[in-house]
């Protein structure tokens, strides 16, 4: 049994981020890249699966310019057994567009099981998954806290208000990872040493004939507003009458 | 404890500096040119090769033509040619420019991002087959039964704060090799047990060292030159005190700002921070500044001590390149150049001595002798009197500089000597306190929100990798004599003396927000703080510095 695992590169967790000066987007010149953490759980859930002898082969995917290699990297070093990139000319494309691209390559693929991130923490959009099933007409197990492949069926955990609830999913189908599934690895160095020469394809978007548009422009990005510094009130009256002149809330 | 599992290279480098992928670059050009075998492969603690290093920078390209002649054409960041530079006196609202020394001209320099050079020095290196892993720290050396150096172990990942093994836990791996270069840059961790362990300091010198405080700010276009070079002494530092400013203009509106003290200040009380901070109010930088954003932050000790403190250089098993042995050029405050050539120069070396066989964990004993008919050791003989005069005050120094320079040309028949800096401090009792200005959040700022913008981070629940040899002597000595220095020094704000429910002082250790400076293991006067590398990619992760 074959799993596909959709990889995002996205800004490290530990990077803060700014606003461009002129609104038109985020800065990423120069900052540290990473694999978006919650698709390190996915492939950490993955190659569990295949450790446990219930997958045969793990495949990444990743989206996106030349850069991205590097976490398709990061991907055969935690133990997945092949790679494609997908290439295209800018980073950033919108989860409709993603959501049609790795259909193409469920298509091509023919995975049992697609594991992804439930979100990325780039753009924090949480609609990739729900839109690639929804695409293949697939059943779909989101925010999964755990997860057990057993009669040709997958069986995904949330955890909702008070509990967790427990679903049934006939395969193929798509799971998307919520932060309490696993606790991915730490990469061991000869396996990074053994990932640079396991097989990465390259295959251009225009190769797949995936329709690109979307209709959706971003307007501006911007940060949030200072915080202005606290003030130190003298008497109740004081602040009551702040709350109601100052601030106009009461 | 769990087995590690062992590799073998012949060639393994620590520290993916310019140093480092300087050599490992050689070495593979060598054994391409030789047609010969030859596994290289370099480790970096940083979690990305870049995420460490900290300069400047005004860069001389000198040692990057000799290596990479079409790094133009190669797309290497080099964008920005040093146009227009100016040495100043600072009074404390005042700037007068001094005569530019010969040795601080810069025409035919670029100001870069010395950690944007690294990044493609690296992919240069992978190009020629060389292994570079970044977010493995090399933590332990490897002595063969001779005694000689047969590599490094990295560092154990997932330990749990009492140094047990967790659950995630994962053993570090052993790199065997033939030869081992040691390229951690100013103090590194290692450098600092061989240096004991072989006795490479007998003979000469202490090393002494400065501290840089570096911020890199987006300006007001309009404020921007781009090209241009500023050099600043006097204020805010007294006249007894070692130390600069630097403002450089780089590209896309960005303006590199630091402060360098020397680490042999005396008044327990100095913190280069708070310096760093007051420079920037100065008129002649607030100028720049003002109307901008800062977009990075971060500190790293650098080495002063010049031709005078330079070790011997090797041991069996392996060499010392770049700030690790101890080549920047002070009064042109580069280093970068120097640590390239050094790290070439060892590459030659080591690739001679490997290939007569013999050389199995022998030692490059001609190394030194290599560099002796360089322009590195030309140059920091030259300059080797000028560091040491500022003994005698800044004004003493100056004139003495200019005495080195124009009259005797860098060969005076002397040599001055260096102290170490650690003994540098006076007794609290003796010492004036400094009051330094409150942050004003726009031009000035405090450690916390500085640190901040390092991006620094170490996984919570490891090991503190600051490791006091006497726990008690902080409290009997530091806090007791010099009221506590470690927390005026240190730029993170990891040291803090705290009382809780009524029990005296004691001091927390706020490991997590540690840079990587060095400072602490340098500066500490009881020389009770050993700084050990933490668990692998943890640090800064510093942008563009
Ligand atoms: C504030 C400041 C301003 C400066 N300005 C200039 C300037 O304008 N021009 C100039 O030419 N020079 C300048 N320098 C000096 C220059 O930065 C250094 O000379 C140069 O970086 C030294 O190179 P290196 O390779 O020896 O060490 P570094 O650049 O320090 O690199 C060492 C690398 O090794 C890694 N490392 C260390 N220990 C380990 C370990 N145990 N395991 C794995 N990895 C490890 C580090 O993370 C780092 O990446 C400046 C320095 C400072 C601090
Ligand atoms: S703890 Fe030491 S090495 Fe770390 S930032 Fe502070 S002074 Fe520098």
């Amino acid at each position: 049994m074959k799993v596909l695992v959709p990889v995002k590169r996205v800004v490290d967790y530990n990077v803060r981020v700014r606003a461009r000066s002129d609104g038109s987007g985020v800065d990423l010149a120069n900052l540290k890249m990473s694999m978006n953490p919650f698709d390190e759980i996915a492939m950490e859930a993955a190659v569990r699966l295949k450790e446990a002898g219930q997958v045969s082969e793990v495949v990444a995917v990743s989206i996106g310019t030349d850069a991205c290699q590097d976490v398709l990297r990061t991907a055969l070093a935690f133990g997945a057994d092949r790679a494609v990139l997908v290439q295209t000319p800018e980073a950033a494309l919108e989860p409709v567009v993603i959501s049609r691209i790795l259909k193409a390559i469920v298509d091509e693929e023919a995975p049992r099981l697609v594991l992804m991130g439930k979100q990325a923490i780039d753009d924090d959009c949480n609609q990739t998954a729900q839109m690639l099933a929804a695409r293949l007409g697939w059943g779909q197990g989101t925010f999964a806290c755990r997860l057990a492949l057993a009669d040709g069926e997958a069986r995904v955990s949330r955890e909702v208000d008070g509990g967790t609830r427990t679903v049934a999913l006939p395969l193929p189908a798509v799971v998307s990872t919520d932060l309490r599934l696993n606790e991915p690895r730490y990469l061991k160095l000869p396996n990074i040493m053994k990932a640079k020469k396991k097989p990465l394809d390259i295959k251009p978007l225009e190769s797949l004939g995936v329709n690109t548009s979307t209709g959706i422009r971003c307007l501006g990005v911007s940060e949030p507003p200072a915080r202005k510094p606290g003030v130190r009130v003298e008497s109740v009256e004081d602040l009551l009458h702040r709350l109601k002149h100052d601030a106009q809330v009461i | 404890m769990s087995e590690r599992e062992s590799m073998e290279f012949d060639v393994v480098i620590v520290g993916a500096g310019p140093a480092g992928l300087a050599a490992a670059i050689r070495l593979r050009q060598l054994a391409e040119a030789a047609g010969r075998e030859l596994s290289v492969c370099v480790l970096e603690k940083g979690s990305e090769v870049g995420a460490h290093i900290l300069s400047g920078a005004v860069f001389d390209p000198r040692a990057l033509n000799e290596l990479i002649p079409d790094w133009q054409a190669r797309g290497a960041p080099l964008h920005t040619p040093a146009t227009e530079d100016a040495f100043l006196w600072l009074g404390r609202q005042r700037a007068f420019t001094l005569p530019l020394p010969p040795q601080m001209h810069n025409q035919g320099n670029y100001i870069i991002s010395l950690g944007n050079l690294c990044r493609w020095l690296a992919r240069q290196a992978e190009d020629l087959g060389v292994e570079v892993l970044p977010g493995f720290p090399a933590a332990e050396i490897l002595f063969d039964d001779q005694g000689a150096v047969m590599g490094v172990a990295t560092a154990d990942m997932g330990r749990l704060a009492d140094g047990s093994e967790g659950p995630q836990f994962e053993p570090g791996v052993e790199l065997h090799a033939r030869q081992t270069l040691f390229t951690e840059g100013c103090h590194g961790s290692l450098t600092k047990q061989l240096m004991a362990r072989f006795a490479l300091r007998d003979g000469v010198d202490p090393q002494t060292y400065g501290l840089g405080v570096k911020e890199l700010w987006e300006v007001d276009p309009a404020r921007h030159r781009p090209g241009t070079v500023r050099h600043t002494i006097g204020w805010p530092l007294d006249r007894g005190t070692y130390g600069g400013g630097f403002l450089y203009h780089l590209e896309d509106h960005q303006v590199a700002v630091g402060f360098i003290v020397g680490l042999d200040y005396r008044n327990p009380y100095l913190s280069p921070f708070e310096e760093m901070q007051r420079f920037k109010t100065h008129p002649a930088i607030r100028e720049v500044l003002e109307g901008g954003r800062r977009i990075a932050y971060g500190a790293r000790a650098l080495v002063e001590g010049g031709w005078q403190s330079i070790p011997r250089l090797g041991f069996p098993g392996g060499l010392l390149a770049g700030d690790a042995a101890g080549f920047l050029d002070v009064p042109r405050i580069k280093g970068s150049h120097n640590a390239m050539k050094s790290g070439m120069t060892a590459a030659e070396a080591v690739f001679d001595l490997l290939a007569d066989g013999a050389g199995q964990r022998g030692e490059a004993t001609d190394y030194r002798q290599r560099l002796d008919q360089t322009w590195v050791m030309r140059e920091l003989h030259a300059a080797r009197n000028i560091r040491p005069g500022f003994r005698w005050g800044l004004w003493g120094g100056l004139a003495h500089a200019a005495l080195e320079t124009y009259v005797f040309k860098g060969r005076a028949p002397w040599t001055l000597h260096h102290h170490p800096d650690h003994a540098a401090l006076r007794p609290a009792a003796s010492s004036t306190p400094v009051d330094y200005p409150k942050p004003d959040g726009t031009l000035t700022f405090d450690r916390l929100s500085s640190v901040f913008l390092s991006n620094t981070h170490h996984e919570e629940g490891q090991p503190v990798h600051l490791r006091l040899r006497d726990p008690a002597l902080p409290l009997s000595l530091n806090h007791a004599r010099f009221a506590g220095p470690e927390t005026r020094y240190c730029p993170a704000g990891v040291y803090e003396y705290v009382e809780e429910n009524g029990a005296g002082p004691r001091l927390r250790i706020n490991a997590q927000n540690c840079v990587h400076c060095k400072t602490c293991d340098i500066k500490d006067p009881g020389q009770n703080i050993d700084w050990v590398v933490p668990q692998g990619g943890d640090g800064p992760n510093y942008p563009a510095m």
